[in-house]
């Protein structure tokens, strides 16, 4: 039987946006498939950085970034990506900005570069139908992105990423701008979807809080140049009840003590 | 601006012509009266002919500028070392009136429908660059890695980011231009030629004096004027809703 390789396999990376300040300095780490991941730090510390090298966005300067065991030239058909301010499209509705991801396949076909290519010609209208349902977005599907609340345009953009069934799902303060309630929602959703889906989330935070509740895992940065993998294990992330636990609260002073020392 | 109100304006215009023309009493101010009734009867033969070789001219100049000033808005507005080599050029043109540049086009081009084509698509060319270019160039890039990350390369950007999010800045280009375009289609029409809306209303004001000729012309040209900034303006209603869709408070 052979060893299934690593979703996630970064190795001895160097990435700076210019040469005398890295970011990441021979940075190694990885992440085995299916599993939830939360990326902690302040700002600055490169968390999104290290997404967008993740997404395939970004190239390292050297040192290689596989991810399903293929070194990432671009951006890689079976990962989402989801951000902070959405990156809905303003003249599109609900509706046509989650088709968006399906309209591309459709408009190169299933080449295996921009779209996978043992996906079939796919059925936009049901694919997007089931989205908007799942996610209560059925009432606003014709609206503009400046007609609905913040919670239904990130639920809009997670939708546009998941109707492309990722195995890998990539998120930058996915949360951050939205009121408590809204983002707790939010939350508990995602870890469904990815309970439901059995994908791989990378989740960046700058929030201790929310690095506590939805990573199994939680990688640590601090001040860059970044040279080592600082991982925290919370085995107990995601489970029923989990939020209201003693274990919760302890989880959170541990990240706030570890963290004040990395800054 | 509801409709009434801009018919209760042309209401208003149209009196007050008749008012002048009374207070003037001179042929050389026909009333409103007489020169509808002359446009009614012209604009079957003769002046719908110029009228129609007008429009001919400046949708075939619009269509020209879209299809070459489109394209290098975008490529000007995604390519910062592009743009930095071209701006300086566009800076010195945007400005320069191209009405002073009708007797050159006419030297170099001389008689025909070129050179009055020519003429209107320098004027929309470079008000359609700029818009176009500084839309491209605004456009966050979060949005542009947000569609990268969902497969697109660079054709399905095109299709589904650059050009959608450009669409406005066309428009707005175009209904801008529309009364400059028409202006200096008419000086351009002054010149060698024997057809057009500019010729029609100069040969029946300067040289056959028939005054309600001429004003029949200048109706038709300020209507093919209204007429295009209506098109234009529909349109933008029509394929850029979300600019006009009402913000709702949301769910």
């Amino acid at each position: 039987m052979g060893v299934r390789p690593a979703m996630i396999a970064i190795d001895q990376v160097t990435f700076g946006y210019s040469p005398e300040s890295p970011i990441f300095e021979s940075f190694t780490w990885s992440v085995e498939a299916g599993e939830a991941w939360c990326v902690l730090g302040p700002s600055g510390c490169g968390k999104t950085t290290l997404l967008y090298l993740l997404a395939g966005l970004r190239r390292p300067i050297s040192g290689d970034v596989r991810v399903d065991g293929e070194s990432l030239r671009r951006p890689r058909p079976r990962t989402g990506l989801v951000l902070q301010d959405y990156g809905l499209m303003p003249w599109a509705t609900v509706w046509e900005n989650i088709a968006l991801g399906l309209r591309v396949r459709g408009f190169y076909g299933p080449d295996g570069r921009h779209a996978p290519r043992d996906e079939a010609l796919v059925e936009t209208q049901s694919r997007v139908d089931t989205w908007l349902d799942r996610m209560d977005l059925r009432s606003v599907s014709g609206n503009y992105p400046a007609q609905i609340s913040g919670g239904q345009r990130q639920r809009t953009a997670i939708s546009r990423t998941l109707a492309l069934r990722p195995d890998l799902l990539l998120m930058d303060e996915p949360f951050a701008s939205l009121d408590a309630p809204t983002r707790e929602d939010l939350q508990e959703l995602t870890l469904q979807l990815r309970a439901e889906s059995g994908l791989t989330l990378i989740l960046v935070t700058h929030t201790l809080e929310e690095a506590a509740f939805l990573g199994r895992k939680i990688l640590l940065l601090g001040r860059p140049p970044t040279r080592r993998a600082l991982v925290v294990d919370n085995p107990r992330a995601g489970t029923a009840g989990y939020r209201r636990s003693e274990a919760y609260a302890s989880m959170c002073r541990e990240l706030r003590e570890r963290l004040g020392a990395l800054v | 601006m509801s409709r009434r109100s801009v018919l209760l304006a042309a209401v208003v215009l149209i009196v007050a012509w008749q008012v002048l023309a009374l207070l003037v009493g001179r042929p050389i101010l026909p009333g409103p009266v007489e020169v509808l009734v002359t446009f009614a009867r012209e604009i079957p033969g003769d002046l719908g002919l110029h009228a129609l070789v007008s429009l001919w001219r400046v949708l075939a100049s619009m269509a020209l500028a879209v299809a070459l000033a489109v394209p290098a808005g975008l490529v000007l507005g995604q390519s910062h070392r592009l743009n930095r080599l071209f701006s300086p050029l566009v800076y010195l043109l945007l400005p320069v009136p191209k009405v002073v540049l009708v007797p050159i086009v006419l030297l170099f081009f001389g008689i025909g429908e070129l050179p009055k084509i020519l003429i209107i698509f320098l004027i929309l060319f470079f008000q359609i660059l700029v818009l176009v270019r500084d839309q491209a160039a605004g456009l966050r890039p979060e949005l542009i890695d947000s569609v990268r990350s969902l497969g697109a390369g660079r054709r399905a950007l095109f299709r589904f980011v650059y050009l959608p999010a450009s669409l406005p800045a066309i428009l707005t280009a175009l209904r801008q231009s529309i009364g400059t375009a028409l202006a200096v289609l008419y000086v351009a029409e002054l010149f060698a030629t024997k057809l057009g809306l500019g010729y029609y209303i100069f040969l029946n004001g300067s040289t056959m004096f028939d005054y309600p000729k001429m004003y029949a012309g200048v109706v038709a040209m300020s209507l093919l004027g209204l007429g295009l900034y209506f098109a234009v303006d529909g349109i933008h209603h029509r394929v850029c809703r979300w600019q006009y869709a009402a913000p709702s408070a949301g769910g």
